[in-house]
């Protein structure tokens, strides 16, 4: 179970997200190109509330938790589909530069100031296991060659992780968004954000960590993935809830009927196991447990299964307005596409966890 | 902390001096399970010291408050003794319907007086108890129940029929719904009464399953006297202590759904059907399967850790035991579906040591009763729609 203080921060996060980054706020930043995607005042706010920063350590301006807080700040935002770079930054870019030596931009991330890009995947595919991007080393660096798409928030962002390989197998790397042989371009997504497609030729780059790095890096990415899928489920859930109270045809309110009245309660216990593995993969994360790899391709798989048939029941239950732009059910839909899809989707999972157990 | 380290450690090093080497062995079949009673046999003078041993700390009840027989532990402390359990792989020394179900009822609804005299040989493994619900014309109506029980000033008399009774036939005493009221909306005219089974009157008559085995029985009642002393609860009330005891019951049937020490199925698939050069199962149909069930078993045993908890600390809205019944009865169900894909053509042999008595086939079969049993998946739905989703007309 939860602890007090997490409790607590789970109530707080919210509140805010409820308050600041209510949907319209999505629909906002998905209508205005020149938002990039993400909503700045937004993330900003979440620095002042120490939300940004919760995985930088206390001695860089943040607020020095771990995985199980991150993950309810990323349940709560899932909500709302509060459209911050928590995912790329707060939560990916922190575990990347947790390595030390980037006191400064730690204390950016923490503000809400530096949004970063996440450029893992190749040719339209997540196979961190098959990177063909190269890193040479370069006096007191080195130097990156390759192709990236899919770069979460790299519209925005001012500088990226990249996943890379080196002599050592894969690693993690440091990129500024204005160094020399980077060029990018961005891709307007069907959530509204905005990601970006990088050729890196010889472009110069910090290396962060290896092989050990980008594990973690990975998992904690996936959990905090999973914990957004939940609460973007719970949220869904809560307006699919709310018009079979309302919705009348026939002369009653169409939760009055058995068949969706089923469906719905099924919904329910599936939301609440999804919530259940999301929060026991963090808590596994935290302890650096052993079977921590399986429960988080666990977790994924099942809050990104259990978050698809929230959003398809969502529209199928808002009946023809659940067509439309103008109702909320579809940004879920669109959104929860994303979040399934980013670092694996849940077939994906599913092999690493038939892998994890032996099999 | 400190104190639970230490309770830990005491705990251990006496489950280490007491469990006997037999009693760590996986259970492999009914006959291993240890129901206690006036007419149980044992299996093994270890079985017998086991309970005893186990009986005499109070902890085949461990929450219970010692004054009634109970160990007396915390919630905490409980957990801290399942886990030592599980470490050693101990066997439970008693497997009790008066434990599960009938004893958190009494605690709750009992007079002193019941509570001191049926709780300790419940702890004890002494008497053992049936449970009086479904009728022949009351499923998954509970409430319309017509099982009757007529005023005779210091005692009733009951006449009816009950059905689905799980070994009744084996039990010394039945926890039963009867109808005192007939006058009464069907809810509001039903008592809990206990009565022994050998009252004069009572008979039974085991019903044979599609597995072959008789674990239920129709149960008749022709005349039997029941005291008035022991009604549970008050008169015409029982619907609330049925209701709180199914919560107990369906607690208890959704952990089934958890694979306790149980094999990863994809390892038994693996060693029956092969594997290919990548050491993957070999057949990746059966394989996407099983990584789907073993996904939805993990989250599974992670809401039961985490909503038994809150059930049990009253922490969590009653309704939520629906939530673990529902799901663990369904995805026992698909477990052992998988174990008949997994276990080739062996799994299809009805007879014989070799296949422990066609093990794997009758409990493939018996599984189908997990979403009928303690009310059936469609009424969990109900119960969740109305109590926890509060939708109009549920």
């Amino acid at each position: 179970m939860l602890t007090e203080e997490q409790t607590l921060l789970l109530e707080a996060a919210g509140g805010f997200f409820a308050e600041q980054a209510p949907v319209a706020l999505r629909r906002r930043v998905r209508d205005d190109r020149k938002s990039k995607g993400v909503d700045a005042g937004l993330w900003r706010a979440m620095g002042e509330m120490g939300f940004a920063g919760v995985l930088v350590p206390e001695a860089d301006g943040g607020s020095g938790l771990g995985p199980v807080e991150a993950g309810l700040i990323a349940l709560a935002a899932g909500r709302t589909l509060a459209p911050s770079p928590f995912l790329s930054s707060g939560v990916m870019a922190a575990a990347a530069l947790a390595g030390g030596g980037e006191a400064e931009r730690l204390g950016a991330l923490a503000a809400g100031e530096a949004v970063i890009g996440l450029a893992v995947d190749e040719e339209g595919r997540h196979a961190p296991d098959r990177l063909t991007c190269q890193a040479e080393a370069s006096g007191n660096g080195c130097r990156l060659t390759g192709a990236k798409t899919f770069v979460l928030d790299g519209a925005a962002a001012d500088a990226f992780v990249v996943a890379a390989a080196d002599a050592e197998g894969a690693g993690l790397f440091l990129v500024e968004g204005g160094a020399d042989g980077l060029t990018r371009e961005t891709d307007v997504l069907l959530d509204g954000s905005q990601s970006a497609r990088l050729a890196l030729e010889g472009a110069p780059a910090q290396r962060l960590g290896g092989a050990d790095l980008v594990e973690r890096f990975l998992s904690l990415g996936r959990a905090c993935a999973a914990a957004e899928m939940t609460g973007l489920a719970e949220g869904v859930f809560a307006l699919t809830g709310e018009h079979l109270r309302t919705r009348k045809q026939f002369g009653v309110e169409i939760g009055r009927f058995q068949a969706l009245q089923h469906r719905a309660a099924h919904l329910f216990c599936e939301i609440e196991l999804a919530r259940a593995g999301t929060l026991k993969a963090l808590r596994l994360l935290e302890a650096d447990a052993a079977d921590a790899a399986f429960a988080v391709a666990a977790a994924k798989a099942k809050a990104g299964q259990v978050a698809a048939l929230a959003v398809q029941e969502a529209v199928q239950m808002h009946g023809g307005m659940g067509m439309t732009d103008e109702a909320d059910p579809g940004l879920y839909m669109k959104r929860q596409r994303l979040l399934d899809r980013l670092l694996g989707d849940a077939d994906q999972q599913r092999e690493l966890a038939a892998r994890a157990l032996g099999y | 902390m400190i104190e639970l380290d230490a309770f830990r450690a005491e705990t251990r090093a006496w489950l280490e001096a007491n469990c006997p080497a037999s009693m760590r062995t996986p259970v492999a079949s009914e006959e291993d399970m240890c129901w206690g009673g006036r007419d149980f046999v044992f299996q093994s003078q270890d079985q017998r010291l086991w309970l005893e041993r186990m009986a005499a700390r109070g902890w085949t009840a461990p929450e219970w408050p010692a004054e009634y027989g109970g160990g007396g532990l915390s919630h905490d402390q409980a957990q801290v003794l399942r886990e030592e359990m599980a470490r050693i792989g101990a066997r439970p020394p008693l497997v009790s319907f008066g434990v599960w179900m009938l004893g958190p009822a009494l605690l709750k609804y009992g007079t002193e007086e019941q509570k001191r005299k049926f709780l300790p040989p419940i702890v004890r493994g002494e008497i053992r108890w049936c449970q009086g619900y479904s009728e022949p014309g009351a499923g998954s109506d509970l409430a319309s129940l017509q099982t009757r029980a007529e005023d005779r000033g210091d005692h009733w008399i009951v006449d009816g029929q009950k059905i689905w009774t799980s070994y009744a036939d084996q039990a010394d005493w039945i926890f039963c719904l009867v109808r005192t009221d007939p006058e009464a909306p069907k809810h509001l005219g039903i008592s809990f009464v206990l009565f022994d089974m050998k009252t004069p009157g009572v008979s039974t008559r085991p019903i044979t399953l599609i597995s072959g085995k008789s674990p239920f029985c129709e149960t008749f009642f022709d005349g039997v006297r029941v005291e008035k002393e022991n009604l549970v609860g008050e008169l015409n009330r029982g619907w609330d202590v049925a209701k709180y005891l199914l919560g107990h019951e369906r607690a208890m049937i959704g952990a089934m759904g958890q694979a306790a020490n149980a094999r990863p199925l994809g390892e038994l698939a693996a060693e029956r059907l092969g594997r290919d050069d990548a050491g993957r199962l070999d057949q990746p149909m059966l394989r996407a399967r099983l990584a789907e069930f073993d996904v939805d078993a993990f989250a599974f045993d992670a809401a039961l850790e985490e909503t038994g908890a809150a059930l049990a600390a009253g922490r969590a809205h009653p309704a939520m035991a629906s939530v673990l019944k529902y799901y663990g009865a369904e995805l026992n169900k698909r477990r052992h579906e998988l174990l008949m894909a997994a276990g080739g053509s062996d799994a299809l042999e009805w007879e014989g040591a070799r296949s422990n008595g066609g093990a794997a086939a009758r409990d493939w079969l018996r599984t189908k009763a997990n979403s009928i049993e303690g009310g059936t998946s469609e009424v969990q739905l109900n119960i969740i729609a109305k109590h926890l989703l509060r939708l109009p007309g549920a």
